[in-house]
């Protein structure tokens, strides 16, 4: 018996080992790994005839010298960072009150009260939108009956309409991480500051800010990314002139079936959210494994 | 700031003004949604025309309610398939992950760890269209060398249960791994320690230890996968998953059937939510 599982032990250990390898190898090789490879070399190459391409940096410099695609890309990356901005301001006094003023039952209650619109699908809330804000919607319609504006005005189809449609899809990834940090916060800090004559201005710059900057930082990154890589969000509320990003990157693979583009496209913002993730945790000196963990 | 601190009134007032409008705008489209699937008119727009359950039961082709709405319905159904799929290998990948990387020693061990998270910071519509470039390069060489036609690794539902798979087995790795590393070692030995085979250890003491987070991720990658839209938007083939659907009819000017069929799903995930919450509280009671 004994000697039995001592042959057997290891041979069995290394065999559920090699099992345990199997799927995670299977999963990041083939379906992280080689696509994104297959995604590089395609954006890497241009198409000369029907199946003769060459390697070539054609792909990127259309980027550069085509006005259209390098305003849509800053202006992505524009109204992502106001949008990641405005998120924080929004959610701030939002997660203190949840962290810091709210007591048991109605802390719970806040807390669950912010998590459950997020557990409805993107789409819906979008839906929810346009019905308010369109011109023949519930808003325009309000405005009409107070007497403020005359015909119902359009309140769809602006910057402003694509940014609170962000702003209002990516807080809960805001919230979360704000009110963790927050929570861990001892009130005897802030006792102590006001004893000591700070006001709620410089309690708030030198103590609960540094305090959260961590928090700050990992949600700031998620909903920058998440904000950067949306596309349901921008298009609905921001119809035909929303001119997104990623928009650009479903007509050049889907509709104009210019896979080269596309990839080139593809890489260029992977580049830049990438390149944000990066500074965010370079700039408050978090490890990614443990912001991704937290949040 | 904090109630230990004398507070004016004008803050105590704006603190919950705030908190107030907060929440109030974060509900609002939802009950709009909501609201307008009982108005008796072909758009979800004002005026309101009076209470009317069409959009729920109608048959009428002038006005298809949600049960008498084929297309729509089977969408629903093959969002629930993929999800389904999804959900299984995402647990079953998440759960081998999690001892992988608690259990086995082995060089590299933090780059991994790395690796199984990335795919949490790469854009879904990124993931979808490097993935669907890679299953059109595999298909077209067996064309190409076997004339095999390899109809799953082109756009449709396989892609799509892929894709979505890709970045949530990150997801249920990581949330099974923080209740594994959470595991007292000592209970397994002194189950050995009494005779028990790997296999039966595993069975009844590191299993049920997990279950809270097994069913936890499993409800989490349900939710993730039925929800999706990035990923799904460039592997889908001709059957449409329910996100899409929606997205397809909301360009061509919203019925609402679409709002019935939100309210359906807002209806569900509050059950789920409300089950999964009296879950929780049962534990935290017992």
């Amino acid at each position: 018996m004994h000697a039995d599982a001592n042959r057997n032990g290891p041979l069995l250990m290394r065999l559920g080992v090699l099992l345990l390898f199997t799927p995670v190898v299977l999963w990041l090789v083939g379906l992280i790994i080689l696509p994104h490879i297959e995604l590089a070399y395609l954006s890497l190459r241009v198409r000369l005839a029907p199946r003769v391409y060459e390697p070539s940096f054609a792909q990127y410099r259309m980027f550069i010298e085509e006005p259209l695609y390098l305003q849509t890309f800053l202006r992505t990356a524009v109204i992502s960072i106001v949008s990641t901005a405005l998120t924080l301001v929004v959610c701030f006094p939002v997660a203190w009150t949840i962290a810091k003023i709210a007591r048991n039952r109605v802390r719970s209650l806040m807390f669950l009260l912010c998590l459950i619109p997020f557990w409805v699908s993107e789409t819906v809330r979008a839906l929810g939108w346009t019905i308010l804000l369109r011109e023949s919607g519930v808003l325009p319609a309000l405005l009409v009956s107070l007497g403020i504006s005359d015909k119902p005005p359009e309140l769809l189809y602006h910057d402003a309409t694509i940014v609170l449609g962000l702003v209002y899809t990516s807080m809960l990834f805001m919230v979360v991480p704000l009110i963790s940090a927050l929570d861990s916060l001892d009130d005897s800090l802030i006792e102590a500051a006001y004893d000591l004559g700070g006001n709620s201005a410089n309690i708030l710059r030198c103590i609960v800010i540094p305090h959260a900057a961590p928090g700050i930082v990992a949600g700031c990154i998620v909903v920058f990314m998440l904000t950067l890589g949306n596309y349901l969000t921008p298009t609905l509320l921001g119809g035909k002139s929303s001119q997104w990003f990623t928009e650009q990157i479903y007509s050049q693979f889907i509709t104009r079936f210019n896979w080269e583009q596309g990839s080139a496209f593809g890489f260029l913002l992977l580049g830049l959210s990438t390149l944000i993730v990066y500074l965010g945790l370079r700039l408050s000196g978090q490890k990614f494994t443990d912001v991704m963990a937290r949040t | 700031m904090i109630p230990s601190l004398p507070r004016p009134l004008w803050a105590r007032l704006g603190t919950w003004g705030y908190a107030s409008l907060f929440f109030f705008l974060l509900f609002l489209p939802l009950a709009v949604v909501a609201v307008f699937a009982f108005n008796d008119a072909p758009y979800p727009a004002p005026p309101w025309k009076g209470f009317t359950l069409d959009w729920f039961w109608s048959t009428n082709p002038q006005r298809v309610g949600l049960f008498g709405d084929r297309p729509l319905l089977g969408s629903i159904w093959t969002s629930t398939k993929v999800a389904l799929w999804v959900t299984g290998a995402s647990l079953a990948v998440g759960t081998t992950n999690a001892f992988l990387i608690e259990r086995v020693r082995f060089p590299g061990k933090q780059a991994l760890y790395l690796m199984m998270l990335a795919p949490l910071v790469i854009p879904g519509v990124i993931l979808g269209i490097s993935i669907l470039a890679f299953a059109s390069h595999i298909a077209n060489l067996a064309d190409d060398l076997w004339g095999i036609e390899l109809e799953f690794l082109r756009p449709g539902l396989v892609l799509v249960a892929l894709g979505q798979f890709s970045f949530v087995a990150s997801i249920t790795t990581l949330s099974v791994l923080a209740r594994l590393k959470r595991f007292d070692i000592s209970l397994e030995e002194a189950a050995y320690n009494l005779g028990a085979s790997g296999f039966t250890v595993f069975r009844t003491i590191t299993l049920p230890y997990l279950r809270p987070a097994l069913i936890g991720s499993a409800a989490i990658a349900f939710l993730m996968s039925f929800e999706n839209f990035n990923t799904t938007l460039m592997l889908v083939g001709s059957d449409a998953p329910l996100t899409i659907m929606m997205y397809g009819r909301m360009r061509e000017g919203a019925s609402p059937v679409l709002n019935a069929v939100s309210l359906v799903l807002m209806l569900l995930t509050a059950a789920m939510a409300i089950f999964m919450l009296g879950r929780g509280a049962k534990r935290q009671g017992a």
